[in-house]
């Protein structure tokens, strides 16, 4: 337990003091946050509309510029439609159109409702079209992005300082002289391993809590909750890093693996857009990742109260993701 | 003296170069063993074999006649060739975080005065100089208070001043009657601190045995030299050989070999004499010369 601790202590003092690093972790996200949420107070694209069925010959309304149509399967409206409305009540999406059932869905405290139904009306095709509506607060792209954003931070901090820094102790030979006393392979690792959680766990607080001083980012379910799936978010990236460093001697290879792990999981998780009408496969392969999993879940919770069973799903990925990982580093780590 | 390190049929193989050639050795309690060899002889894949660092490819190695196990880490002090220390944090910070590594660590005023580290106790590790880091290391060798300390080339690349320095707190530190193994290819370092040497070349240990008894067995008299060059190819006055640029004559009688040397009518300009020391044994004995 003393050594655990003393080497708990001495790799948080090594990240705190070397003053670049740790203001880099604090500082990027903030900037991140702040300027996405400047960048994005405007809407880039006129309207996003969702839609069943096909259009109506000789609609006018299919035809408005910059606007965004995302066609969802018409066998699937069933069972599906219900969430496509709550995309539409989230203001995700401007308006849903069935254009089998002749009827479509507004948000009425959508900026652009009544804009929209007056297109709708005066286009002949549709104007016998009959109108819904649904109603919901609108969520700011920061709203939106914050989760995102601070999975990522989470995501860069412990690849690089779990596992980039066993790889650079491993080549420089810090693991080498440890290897020469009785300190385990377990006990060095979990030290590391909670020395990194503890700093991500502070500064993605400290992101958060500041830039929601001025932000004030929608928050409708349970902070606890929120903590928790940060958590597992800390942990399922540790253990990442755990299991990328566990051989690897060169830091310019690790570097380059690093790059590979972290590109394509901040394309596919959706932390900057969010994944509609993508193919199916790119689904399926952003969901075994867990930065989705960590975004999605504080998502649903901040932006729709989502209580923790139902975010279950996602700890539980995240759980697994975890262990696994953690199996991988054990029976891969080496000393040298 | 009781066996505290043995190991019998000792190889290390890396693809088909092998740095250890079957090596046994007996080191004694207390004792201070100098392993000597140019580079690449092998020295520092043998010491890292003892310090169980390095797994060998055939043979084995007993601490008080069992394997090394984690008692024998309890028990044991590394200085390794060359090792990185975590940066950011203070000597006095490194060194408390080590002794936490041990069941019986050493009093920590006790590792500063033995290794003169008053001065350099809250410096940043990335700030030490050449000699100041040697000491660091050699602290973090000791703060368990080991039985057997195993020190790679402690002095390489220190300045005269700075190596004096650390032969003396070798030699403190020998005072608790600590088993020293180490490696050197400074000729004066194993003179000032080994009791007994090993030379060892191309992953063998040649020979063994107390400095002045190695030199006493190979050597008897004086060396004298001249220039090659002064020294006809097919002519051998005195009995002597070419080595390298010198003619080198082993002399029993030094006033019959300069009758010798004159009566061939050799040039006497570039003479020296001088009694045999371990450079010239190692020469002898691997051919090549200790620091080439």
């Amino acid at each position: 337990m003393k050594q655990f601790s003393a080497m708990v202590y001495a790799r948080t003092m090594e990240f705190v003091r070397d003053r670049g690093t740790f203001f880099w972790n604090l500082l990027f996200p903030v900037v991140l946050v702040f300027g996405f949420a400047f960048a994005f107070s405007g809407n880039a694209t006129l309207f996003k509309i969702g839609t069943y069925g096909i259009a109506p010959t000789g609609s006018d309304f299919t035809r408005i510029e910059q606007s965004q149509f995302i066609p969802y399967d018409a066998a699937k409206a069933g069972e599906e439609q219900g969430k496509v409305i709550d995309r539409l009540r989230r203001h995700e999406l401007d308006m849903v159109i069935d254009y089998d059932a002749g009827a479509y869905w507004i948000n009425e405290k959508g900026r652009n409702a009544s804009l929209l139904r007056r297109l709708v009306h005066v286009d002949p095709a549709m104007a016998s079209f009959t109108e819904r509506r649904v109603s919901g607060d609108p969520i700011r792209y920061v709203d939106w992005f914050v989760p995102g954003v601070i999975g990522m931070n989470m995501l860069f901090s412990c690849l690089s300082g779990v596992g980039f820094v066993i790889v650079r102790y491993r080549k420089n030979g810090v693991l080498k002289r440890l290897r020469a006393t009785p300190v385990s392979a377990l006990s060095f690792v979990s030290a590391q391993a909670l020395s990194r959680f503890l700093i991500v766990m502070v500064t993605s607080a400290f992101v958060f809590l500041g830039t929601n001083f001025f932000l004030h980012f929608m928050m409708k379910g349970s902070w606890l909750d929120l903590l928790l799936v940060m958590s597992l978010g800390i942990l399922s990236m540790i253990s990442l890093g755990l299991a990328f460093a566990s051989r690897f001697k060169s830091e310019e290879l690790a570097g380059g693996i690093m790059n590979l792990i972290t590109m394509p999981m901040l394309g596919l998780s959706g932390v900057f857009f969010p994944l509609e009408g993508a193919p199916k496969w790119i689904g399926l392969a952003a969901d075994a990742l867990p930065l989705t999993h960590v975004t999605k879940a504080a998502r649903d919770i901040m932006l729709e109260g989502s209580s923790l069973v139902a975010v279950a799903p996602h700890l539980l990925f995240l759980l697994a993701f975890s262990a696994l990982s953690l199996v991988v580093a054990s029976l891969l780590f080496r000393w040298d | 003296m009781p066996t505290i390190l043995e190991c019998r049929g000792l190889r290390k193989h890396y693809g088909d170069v092998h740095a250890v050639d079957g090596l046994d050795l007996v080191v004694q309690e207390g004792s201070c063993l100098g392993i000597l060899g140019p580079n690449g002889a092998g020295k520092t894949t043998t010491i890292e074999m003892l310090e169980g660092i390095t797994p060998p490819t055939e043979g084995n190695i007993l601490f008080r006649g069992r394997p090394l196990d984690r008692a024998f880490k309890e028990k044991v002090g590394i200085q390794f060739q060359s090792t990185a220390l975590p940066e950011f944090i203070t000597v006095k910070e490194t060194l408390r975080l080590f002794s936490s590594f041990y069941r019986e660590a050493r009093d920590f005023d006790e590792v500063v005065r033995l290794c003169s580290l008053d001065d350099i106790l809250e410096r940043d590790n990335r700030k030490l100089s050449g000699g100041q880091r040697q000491r660091m290391l050699l602290a973090l060798a000791i703060v368990s208070k080991p039985d057997i300390l195993f020190l790679d080339e402690p002095t390489t690349g220190l300045d005269p001043q700075a190596r004096r320095n650390f032969w003396e707190l070798i030699r403190g530190i020998r005072k608790e009657n600590v088993t020293v193994l180490l490696t050197t290819h400074y000729m004066d370092e194993a003179s000032e601190l080994c009791d007994e040497i090993a030379i060892m070349d191309r992953g063998k240990i040649l020979e063994r045995d107390k400095p002045a008894r190695l030199l006493a067995h190979h050597f008897s008299g004086a060396l004298v030299r001249v220039p090659s060059a002064c020294v006809d190819g097919d002519r051998a006055p005195g009995g002597g050989s070419h080595q390298g640029d010198s003619y080198e004559i082993q002399s029993e009688n030094l006033d019959q070999t300069m009758r010798e040397l004159l009566a061939e009518g050799i040039n006497l300009e570039g003479l020296s004499i001088h009694k045999p020391d371990l450079e010239d044994l190692f020469i002898k004995l691997t051919g090549s010369s200790l620091r080439a």
